[in-house]
């Protein structure tokens, strides 16, 4: 099985690649267009701001890529948001995959996230054996609301979007690399979709 | 719902694991990784590693150890100690770093959490604060805790946050290394004045201290660094405990 993570100067690449490497895989880091039209799964990482990372997606070409790809792919935290159609980051317009706009939570809670918290909810083989209320890692200020595409919930000010799903397009708003054994589980499913 | 994090401290010096680590049942108690890999399975949320050391090999050697670091374990981790520029940030979170932690550097050039934010985004960037009280007042201090300056504990947080900090690591100098539990009533004033998480450091005992700190003091999450390496108190007990006492935490 080939996997590619989508290498574009703006996600926490190493550890989703040792992530992978701890259970037998290893994911080719590129941004070639050829080598990820070709892949079997897709990783689309993302950490940072996202009009920065939109930049470079647009610089490279990445932006008109991504949304034909027909393998499954998974978006990870920024990775995730950027598929949608606009973020309030900055007013940035993403890459429209999903028709969702992501919000920036009020200051009722303290921005960002930083932890552990459950999702619940969850629908998809993305999360076989993962029991509900598993705990997983976040680190956000922005989040998806809740919608049709919703695979998983979360709650922190409201309950918003912990996962989401279109066709092959995947996105999770934590970090199942860092998201100890229930993580790497869902790593794991993510590659026999 | 989000839970509270305990987080073990390492202290690293020329890459090794420093400060009476009583760990029998490790190969090399010494290894960060070793250690890292036991608090990782034994339930920790976090991990934060502070180099202490003060070779000129220190930023290859951290940098390396980051990278071991992060091929073997499966959680978040902080790493701080001497970090002063947009290159020292840039590799280690390159290495596989979650967050970096700056103390000394922002107080001498507060220009620096700006930069460091705009480049890699608040949420990896801790700003540390060690402080303790003389009067009456609380003052932040540099070198560890050992150079006062006239800097007030909570304008500096309010400044940091604005700067660009996306969470704040308190160490009172007061309460480190008294066991007498964390300083709760500045953490709760924190707490009031900041909207981003803040760790309590500084002060940690008995299991009862962080159901306080996490209660009275606010605290977003509770690090601790001696209790865990004497094994005076194990992290699953710990969040027994706590869950008993209606506090959220990942068991």
């Amino acid at each position: 099985m080939k996997i590619v993570q989508i290498d574009y100067g703006a996600g926490n690449v190493k550890n989703i690649q040792f992530a992978f490497e701890r259970f037998g895989y290893s994911p080719v880091l590129t941004s070639d267009i050829d080598e990820i039209r070709e892949a079997d799964k897709v990783i689309f990482p993302g950490v940072g701001e996202a009009s920065n990372a939109m930049d470079k997606l647009r610089r490279s070409g990445l932006h008109r890529i991504i949304p034909e790809l027909s393998q499954p792919v998974l978006g990870i935290c920024l990775g995730m948001q950027l598929l949608c159609e606009l973020t309030e980051e900055n007013n940035t317009i993403g890459l429209g995959i999903f028709p969702l706009e992501v919000k920036r939570f009020s200051n009722v809670v303290k921005v960002p996230q930083i932890g552990w918290n459950n999702i619940y909810g969850l629908k998809s083989h993305l999360f076989d054996a993962i029991t509900e209320n598993e705990y997983m890692y976040l680190v956000h200020s922005y989040y998806v609301p809740l919608c049709e595409e919703t695979i998983a919930k979360c709650d922190y000010e409201l309950p918003y979007s912990g996962a989401i799903r279109r066709n092959n397009f995947y996105g999770v708003q934590f970090h199942p690399e860092k998201s100890a054994a229930a993580g790497e589980q869902l790593l794991k499913n993510f590659l026999v979709l | 719902m989000l839970t509270k994090r305990i987080i073990p401290c390492l202290d690293i010096k020329d890459g090794r694991t420093v400060k009476g680590v009583n760990f029998v049942n490790l190969r090399d108690a010494g290894d960060p990784v070793e250690l890292a890999a036991l608090y990782s399975e034994s339930g920790a949320d976090e991990l934060v590693f502070l180099d202490i050391s003060a070779t000129e090999e220190k930023r290859k050697t951290l940098a390396e150890l980051v990278l071991r670091v992060a091929a073997k374990i499966r959680i978040p981790f902080t790493v701080g100690g001497g970090i002063s520029s947009v290159e020292d940030v840039d590799l280690l979170l390159k290495n596989g770093a979650d967050k970096v932690c700056v103390n000394s550097s922002a107080v001498k050039r507060p220009q620096l959490i700006d930069e460091l934010s705009s480049r890699f985004g608040n949420q990896c960037i801790v700003v540390a604060i060690d402080a303790r009280q003389i009067s009456g007042s609380w003052k932040v201090h540099l070198v560890g805790g050992k150079q006062p300056t006239e800097i007030d504990l909570f304008e500096w947080a309010v400044e940091v946050e604005k700067r660009g900090a996306g969470e704040i690591l308190f160490t009172s100098m007061d309460h480190d290394g008294t066991r007498n539990g964390f300083a709760n009533q500045a953490l709760a004033k924190l707490a009031s004045l900041v909207n981003i998480p803040i760790i309590a450091s500084g002060g940690a005992g008995e299991i009862s201290h962080f159901a306080d700190t996490f209660i009275d003091g606010k605290a977003d999450a509770a690090l601790a660094a001696s209790v865990f390496h004497f094994k005076d108190i194990r992290i699953d007990e710990l969040k027994r405990f706590l869950k008993e006492r209606n506090i959220e935490v990942r068991l």
